[in-house]
């Protein structure tokens, strides 16, 4: 009943042994962007060349809606070629030879007169690309190459897209516009749509849905900002950005009041954190973006957070605006200060300090 | 002038041969992810360092009255091949195979493997992709083979005379030729046909060098 409500649901589960790398994965994606979030390794890559039939399965199973695509059960293997799926890599990979709009016509080529020449006409219009259509790809700017790549596969209507950091080479506002046209252009033809990223800030920018994978497997699925904001893994926790992850032991769980206490290996202090699947004694990690922790000069009162620890700067540097700090409070904290806050508070190595972590700027991951 | 002739003559057929039986082999020699694939490669390099003399003798003894291709021919044909036109054609055919295969094994091991996938996703088929995508990418590397497989068979010398022998309109080519005059000390005769050989296999090199600098003539100069 599930693929009447969704028909173009794109399912996968898949596994795959490639020298020491594993690939075990089990999802469904809808119409829509779905992020695939990783570090580099994770097997983002290997996963999509599997969908789109370019490495051949282990064992598993990958459908668009009830269009079968691989099933080992029935060892089927639909070749690539027969797939209809759209596919960028990280580089365009136009033809040389062929001029753009030959590139966008390759996948077309059985159709009709009327009907290619149509197809094309508005996939140039609609990704701005009717200048540019006779020349080839050396006279093309990075920009422009991807948008004719991202035409390329897109008239093929495919069932669905597969992007694999295609828009890491290129600049922000570059970025958001060809992110515009493929919303504009998936808000009629609703297919599903792989999106690989290492990058942050293409996760918060994109995101509907985020799978995040480490491993060849997946760790977490949802929304970017519940995934991400609240990461349960360490890696995960350092490629979001989170530049102090700390050691500790739960030395107190606190169900009354959602939280817990984790003593910080290498300091007396202990710190509070919001609950979590942790029990008295456990290990665990505690991760915190440097530009979450306030720096004090005297011990503050009156105030809400729940942490504060004492330490000293021991190095400073500057990145164009931004100060960083490490300070030593037993455990080392990275914190990111403004240029101005540095310079009112006087801050430099040797200084004494106060730091300030809310409990829910700490997140405890595994 | 007929041993010109002939040599040409046996230079464009051993071509025309060579093209359509390297390129099947060299596209599998360039993808197959076959693991004995090393041994197929080693067995086409042979004749690159083998003697002339002991491919020559190999190939004489395959085509005579008690060899497999020599009793082949003769059942089907009435005669052998060793000293016959044919079988000229069939030794240099073995002889240059190297020179054909690997410029087009060069060419087709560069291309980005991106362009054969993407090639692939957007729905063509090996034969299709072959045609419009490897071939046209790769036509330094045929204009390579092209080139060396004829200055190379035009310009053959020991195979020949091991299983053409030297008959006048039949296996005679240039290179006998000339060996026989300068045998029959007439040097003005052998210089001139040293020099028509000499340049155009000068030409032939300066327009494969000229025209494509990039792509399959590495192996040959380093």
């Amino acid at each position: 009943m599930a693929d009447q409500l969704n028909p173009s649901e794109l399912r996968v589960r898949s596994r795959l042994a490639r020298g020491a790398f594993r690939l075990e994965v089990d999802f469904s994606i809808s119409p829509g962007i779905t992020i695939l979030f990783g570090p580099s390794g994770a097997g983002k890559s290997t996963l999509l060349d599997c969908v789109a039939g370019l490495i051949s399965l282990y064992e598993g199973r990958i459908a668009i809606s009830n269009d079968l695509l691989f099933d080992s059960a029935t060892h089927l293997n639909l070749p690539a070629q027969n797939r209809r799926l759209g596919y960028l890599f990280q580089s365009p990979a136009l033809f040389p030879h062929l001029s753009a709009k030959q590139n966008i016509e390759f996948g077309i080529s059985h159709l009709p007169d009327s009907g290619r020449n149509g197809a094309i006409a508005e996939i140039l219009k609609l990704f701005r690309l009717e200048n540019l259509s006779s020349r080839k790809p050396a006279e093309l700017s990075g920009g422009e190459a991807q948008r004719v790549a991202l035409a390329r596969a897109l008239v093929t209507n495919p069932r669905a897209l597969l992007l694999d950091e295609p828009l890491s080479a290129l600049d922000a506002d570059l970025k958001n516009s060809i992110i515009a046209d493929l919303r504009a252009w998936n808000a009629v033809h609703e297919i599903p749509i792989l999106y690989v990223t290492h990058d942050r800030a293409e996760v918060d920018a994109l995101g509907e849905r985020v799978i995040t994978m480490d491993h060849g497997k997946i760790i977490q699925q949802g929304i970017p900002r519940e995934v991400l904001d609240a990461p349960r893994h360490q890696r995960l926790a350092q490629i979001a950005g989170y530049e102090n992850v700390l050691e500790g032991t739960v030395k107190e769980i606190r169900l009354d009041n959602g939280v817990m206490r984790v003593a910080l290996q290498g300091t007396t202090t202990s710190i509070e954190v919001p609950l979590s699947y942790a029990r008295m004694g456990d290990s665990v990690r505690v991760a915190i973006r440097a530009g979450d922790i306030l720096l004090a000069l005297e011990r503050p009162t009156g105030l809400s957070a729940r942490n504060i620890l004492h330490g000293t700067i021991e190095s400073q540097e500057q990145r164009s605006a931004t100060v960083i700090c490490r300070v030593n409070s037993g455990a080392m904290f990275e914190v990111h200060v403004t240029l101005g806050a540095a310079r009112d508070l006087d801050l430099q190595p040797g200084r004494e300090v106060w730091l300030v972590l809310k409990t829910y700027s700490c997140h405890v991951v595994v | 002038m007929t041993e010109l002739l002939l040599s040409f003559r046996l230079a464009f057929l051993v071509t025309v041969i060579l093209l359509v039986l390297a390129t099947p082999l060299a596209y599998w020699l360039a993808f197959s992810k076959f693991r004995a694939k090393f041994l197929i490669e080693a067995v086409v390099a042979l004749p690159l360092v083998l003697p002339p003399t002991v491919l020559g003798f190999y190939l004489l003894i395959a085509m005579g009255p008690r060899g497999p291709l020599g009793k082949l021919w003769l059942a089907l044909f009435g005669h052998t091949l060793a000293f016959t036109f044919t079988g000229l054609v069939i030794a240099s055919v073995f002889y240059s195979l190297p020179f054909c295969v690997q410029p087009l094994v060069a060419s087709f091991e560069r291309l980005d493997p991106k362009l054969l996938a993407a090639s692939r996703v957007l729905g063509a088929n090996s034969w299709r992709t072959f045609r419009q995508i490897i071939l046209p990418l790769s036509f330094p590397g045929v204009i390579t083979a092209v080139v060396l497989t004829f200055a190379h068979t035009l310009g053959e010398f020991g195979v020949v005379l091991m299983v053409g022998g030297n008959l006048p309109g039949a296996t005679r080519t240039v290179s006998i030729s000339i060996y026989d005059h300068v045998q029959s000390i007439e040097y003005a005769t052998a210089n001139q046909l040293a020099f028509t050989l000499l340049a155009i296999s000068f030409v032939l090199l300066a327009l494969v060098y000229g025209l494509n600098r990039r792509v399959g003539v590495r192996w040959l100069t380093n």
